[in-house]
């Protein structure tokens, strides 16, 4: 559906013929033990079947999103002189991560409807329905805020840059704090903030080697895996008491 | 350097992990608790999700407390017999305490219960303690020696009476289940071995002697500990080995040290330093609920995972 409008908005603009290419530095995210983060470099270009046209205004978005999860966002409000959470609003799924990318102002390059439309800036990634508050609007943001405080939730205007009308390359910075799971980049191609193509592509991001078989097996052999934490710190204490024992003689 | 937590999905200091332990594990060999009261929250400061810190704590207390209590086995400081009572009272009430914090859960502010689980007992015991203690140390520097407390108060009087002969008591079993049974449940809820509330109430309530107390409270708490992780690790998946081993490299070690600085200071120093640290949490704690908190909105992902 999505597809076909935008092949209709591309049959109705001058600027038709225009298709993204894409590249990444990287089509996997590994979460090794000494995981720091990760940089993800997306870089293409614009293929075109005419001459590049000069009147109307050419965008790059590129947004990089996690796993979608439903999350509770709770306020505090004092009760008896104390602090405690009071009111709470479920979000029924917010991205994991999400970061936003573009070549210019988010407001030169994305006009609202389209916004709407592909959900590309973060309010609008962010689905809450069921809300039973009537100020939710304040929720979804401290949602934002605390994750952007993470660096979970990127807004990076002008970030993406763009040479000859044509090649276009970005950096995404994946921080240390990251969910495993299918992460999915977009990348948009808008003229004069109407969308013209897009382009969808996933990066898997998943633990490796010890991480992953510890995870494994703390979800598949739970028994076992409490076992084994429970002789680790057996061994531990006693393995302290004996060195200990024989440094003092 | 940096170390990614397979289970918590997060990247920590590994060495911040490791002084962590270190400094809660002299605390846990001076004083026989298990370090939980202070680790937990600790772990929440630096990050790791509540849910994991607690589980995790509980399988990094048996470390300690094994490493604590192969000490004062050597000094033949642990009454086995009635750590076996505390030990029957302390599973069954943490059986009850985790029937209770999921129903508290499905109702929320579990988070709140917590808190204020912590402020009442920690502001209690360590007000009691501090006291006491205070008197004590006034009393032996006037006298000249530690009066011996053997005054006879109701609990001499219960049925079912038995010989501890380390402790040199012969009192009635009821108490000492009642106090397995009220640190179980309090364990369950708070995330922590209970050490801090069974150390005074074995001192005060039962009328054991200081040092006798340290070794049979870590020989208790673990096996309640144990039960706790093997409870969590089975039902929430939420015992990260990796924070475990890093806590429990710096806690053995440290409980190491503190079980024999523990040895060379008086009982009555011990219990006030003890109420002093005691209070210190409290009052954090108190401090962070009557103050309002910077970000009023927090994130939370329970309940659905």
């Amino acid at each position: 559906m999505i597809r076909l409008f935008a092949l209709l908005v591309m049959l109705g603009s001058p600027a038709n013929a225009e298709e993204i290419v894409l590249g990444l530095s990287r089509d996997q995210v590994a979460i090794t033990a000494t995981f720091e983060g990760s940089e993800i470099l997306l870089f293409g270009a614009i293929k075109r079947e005419a001459p590049i046209p000069d009147k109307s205004e050419l965008g790059i978005i590129v947004t990089v999103a996690g796993p979608d999860m439903p999350v509770t966002v709770r306020r505090k409000d004092r009760r008896f002189g104390i602090w405690v959470n009071t009111d709470e609003v479920e979000v029924d799924a917010a991205p994991s991560f999400y970061a936003v990318a573009t070549t210019a102002p988010m407001q030169d390059v994305l006009r609202d409807t389209e916004d709407l439309r592909y959900q590309i800036t973060i309010p609008r990634a962010i689905r809450s329905v069921g809300a039973q508050v009537g100020d939710s609007g304040a929720f979804t943001q401290a949602l934002i805020r605390i994750r952007a405080g993470e660096e979970l939730y990127q807004v990076l205007e002008g970030a993406v840059d763009l040479e000859e009308e044509t090649l276009f390359r970005t950096a995404i910075d994946l921080p240390a704090n990251l969910t495993e799971g299918e992460y999915e980049a977009h990348i948009f191609l808008t003229r004069n903030g109407r969308v013209v193509d897009e382009y969808v592509t996933t990066i898997p991001v998943q633990k490796v080697g010890l991480e992953r078989w510890l995870y494994n097996m703390a979800h598949d052999n739970a028994f076992l895996y409490g076992l084994m934490s429970l002789s680790i710190a057996i061994a531990a204490g006693w393995g302290a008491s004996a060195v200990f024992t024989m440094l003092r003689r | 350097m940096q170390i990614y937590l397979p289970i918590a999905e997060v990247s920590v200091n590994a060495f911040l992990l490791l002084g962590l332990g270190g400094i809660v594990g002299i605390l846990s060999g001076m004083f026989g608790v298990g370090g939980g009261f202070l680790m937990t929250p600790l772990l929440f400061f630096i990050g790791i999700p509540p849910a994991v810190a607690v589980a995790t704590e509980a399988n990094q207390i048996v470390a300690s407390s094994f490493s604590g209590v192969l000490a004062h086995l050597k000094r033949k400081t642990v009454d086995l017999k009635m750590g076996t009572v505390l030990l029957i009272g302390g599973l069954v009430g943490s059986g009850l305490g985790i029937v209770l914090f999921n129903y508290l859960k499905a109702l929320g502010q579990v988070d709140l219960l917590v808190k204020l689980c912590y402020v009442v007992f920690l502001g209690m015991i360590g007000t009691l303690m501090f006291i006491e203690s205070l008197n004590a140390i006034r009393k032996s520097k006037k006298s000249g020696h530690v009066s011996t407390r053997r005054k006879h108060n109701w609990v001499h009087n219960l049925p079912f009476k038995m010989k501890f002969r380390v402790s040199g008591l012969y009192i009635s079993v009821i108490p000492p289940l009642l106090v397995g049974v009220l640190v179980g449940v309090l364990a369950a809820i708070m995330g922590v071995g209970g050490g801090f509330i069974m150390v005074p109430a074995m001192i005060y309530l039962l009328g054991m002697p200081t040092k006798v107390v340290v070794g049979t409270s870590l020989f208790q708490i673990i096996f309640v500990t144990a039960f706790t992780t093997m409870l969590h690790a089975t039902t929430n998946y939420t015992v990260d080995i990796v924070l475990a081993v890093l806590l429990l490299v710096g806690g053995v070690i440290g409980a190491q040290i503190g079980t024999r600085i523990g040895v060379k200071m008086k009982a009555e120093q011990l219990r006030i330093l003890l109420a002093i640290m005691v209070l210190a949490v409290c009052g954090k704690l108190a401090f962070d609920l009557l103050v309002q908190p910077t970000e009023l909105y927090s994130i939370g992902t329970e309940g659905h995972a």
